[in-house]
């Protein structure tokens, strides 16, 4: 039921979309055909699959920087309120900064594209992971606290054994949203760079699909951008349940 | 100081001195007036009040969880830096279960040995008696949220257990729980303590929970916090439900509500 309701409708949409651009003779430089976005899905295999390639790359890097930096600062963060109060602001500087304003400045400054790309994704990705672990990692039950405190825990105990757990189901909200973050980051900074000339990823491919009408590969390059964003989440959703599965109310099946 | 039930007159060093301690808040609010009170070794000292007399903070203060705004405290004579050598261990139970959710049973009943660095299958041994005695034996696989809220606390009196403490801390531990849990868990607790020879401090607003636990209870008032009177409950040990039904019972509840009653009648004068 829970996959059956969903599919249906997206294929009850597939129906009508391909009825509609038959019953009344849309040119397919206007809107294509599903059965023409397929054809030209495995005719152009070879360039977008290069260039899917390209796009996960950047956004699997980014999303890896992300984690990595993010992560880093919500321990700096949560080792004192100082330290948050006063850097806090400049995480959130970086959020609301729509990155398409800042990206030229990236890609001029960084010279290597990738790496432009990398900073821009990144820049898009890091603040639901800054923001949800410093909360989590904040989310404590005090009693607990107050019993590794009776017991004489270190510091380092109970960051392993208390805070860290405690913040994990934070941390994968956290994960969720920055993974499809990651991936708009990265396409919106090929846009940016594309019209440079420098990239090939699948941002690319539409720019240059739009500029030459061929709409059914800007459909089909458009295709592969969302399955990747959902196949991301699903990979989000599948390491949540592996983690927090056994224990965390979000992730354990309600006893009817 | 304070009276000491003839049982336990004996040239024995008190757990606890609570030295004129109080507490005033930064912002001026009095939480408890000057107590003083010695808690000598083998009681079940109550803490009975209503809400807002200080019983939490006191029990706090002798948990060294907060510390006196005035006076001291002392642990087997000793300030509380001596507190976990051998024969002075210290335990808390809290108002709810805390439990760590993501662990198991028995992981969260080792938490306190793990902590201690000690080794995995002494622990284990050690937590399997614990659950034993609180009779959680066979749900050592089991997470938190698959037990009932008195079983949950059961594995928290487990994980409390499992240091062998000679002083066991409860604050309101059986509170959240309706009255047919509470009366099997305090019926078990008595056993417990008795089978033990446990030293325990323990917080309640409810009188014949405090009457069928105590040897003494010490009645509390609100506004400002303060120690009223001290009963000691004269019935002997073991005890058993059938001690709910009797006269001196009854009599016990009927003198602690009186003590409460004057002190609620007084209320909002500033003693």
């Amino acid at each position: 039921m829970r996959w059956a309701a969903p599919v249906a409708v997206g294929l009850i949409a597939i129906v009508v979309w391909h009825t509609l651009v038959k019953a009344f003779n849309v040119p397919h430089y206007l809107v294509p055909s599903p059965a023409l976005v397929v054809q030209t899905l495995i005719a152009d295999w070879g360039l977008l699959f290069g260039s899917l390639l390209v796009t996960l790359k950047i956004t699997f890097g980014a999303f890896f920087m992300a984690v990595l930096v993010g992560t880093v600062v919500a321990f700096l963060f949560v080792q004192s309120r100082w330290v948050e109060v006063s850097f806090f602001p400049y995480a959130v500087l970086l959020q609301v900064t729509p990155i398409v304003a800042i990206a030229p400045l990236i890609i001029i400054w960084v010279r290597n594209p990738t790496a432009a790309l990398l900073v821009c994704a990144t820049i898009v990705a890091l603040f639901p992971i800054i923001s949800n672990t410093t909360l989590g990692l904040r989310s404590v039950n005090p009693a607990l606290i107050d019993l590794f405190r009776m017991n004489k825990a270190s510091r380092w105990q109970t960051l392993m054994r208390l805070r860290i757990p405690s913040a994990a189901p934070y941390f994968f909200g956290g994960l969720r949203i920055s993974s499809g973050l990651a991936l708009i980051g990265a396409v919106v900074a090929e846009f940016v760079a594309g019209t440079g000339g420098t990239s090939a990823g699948l941002a690319y491919q539409i720019l240059q699909a739009g500029f030459s009408i061929n709409i059914p590969r800007l459909f089909a390059a458009l295709f592969l951008i969302t399955v990747t964003g959902v196949a991301l989440f699903l990979l989000m959703v599948f390491l949540s349940k592996l983690a927090l599965g056994s224990w965390h109310e979000s992730e354990v099946k309600q006893e009817a | 100081m304070a009276a000491v039930p003839a049982s336990a007159v004996e040239a024995r060093v008190p757990v606890v001195e609570v030295l004129s301690a109080d507490k005033v808040y930064a912002n001026g609010t009095r939480a408890l007036n000057p107590v003083e009170l010695a808690i000598w070794p083998g009681e079940f000292v109550t803490l009975l009040g209503p809400s807002g007399c200080g019983k939490s903070t006191l029990l706090k203060m002798i948990a060294n969880l907060i510390a006196p705004s005035e006076g001291r405290l002392l642990w087997w004579r000793h300030g509380f830096e001596r507190v976990g050598e051998a024969g002075k261990q210290l335990v808390m139970v809290f108002q709810d279960a805390t439990l760590m959710p993501w662990a198991r049973v028995q992981a969260n009943a080792r938490l306190p040995l793990d902590l201690r660095k000690i080794n995995r299958v002494a622990a284990n041994s050690r937590v399997e008696e614990a659950l034993a005695l609180v009779g959680l034996t066979g749900f050592e696989r089991h997470y938190p949220r698959q037990l009932s809220g008195g079983m949950q606390m059961r594995a928290s009196i487990a994980r409390a257990l499992v240091t062998d403490p000679n002083l066991l801390l409860m604050d309101e531990p059986f509170g959240a729980l309706d009255e047919i849990t509470r009366n099997r868990l305090d019926a078990d607790l008595i056993q417990l303590w008795w089978k033990k020879k446990l030293t325990v401090v323990f917080v309640t607003h409810s009188i014949y929970e405090a009457v069928f636990l105590s040897t003494r209870v010490i009645v509390m008032a609100a506004r400002p916090g303060r120690v009223l009177a001290e009963v000691t409950i004269d019935e002997p040990h073991p005890r058993t439900d059938a001690f709910r039904v009797t006269q001196k019972f009854a009599a016990y509840a009927k003198q602690l509500s009186e003590h409460l009653a004057k002190a609620s009648s007084l209320g909002g004068e500033q003693l």
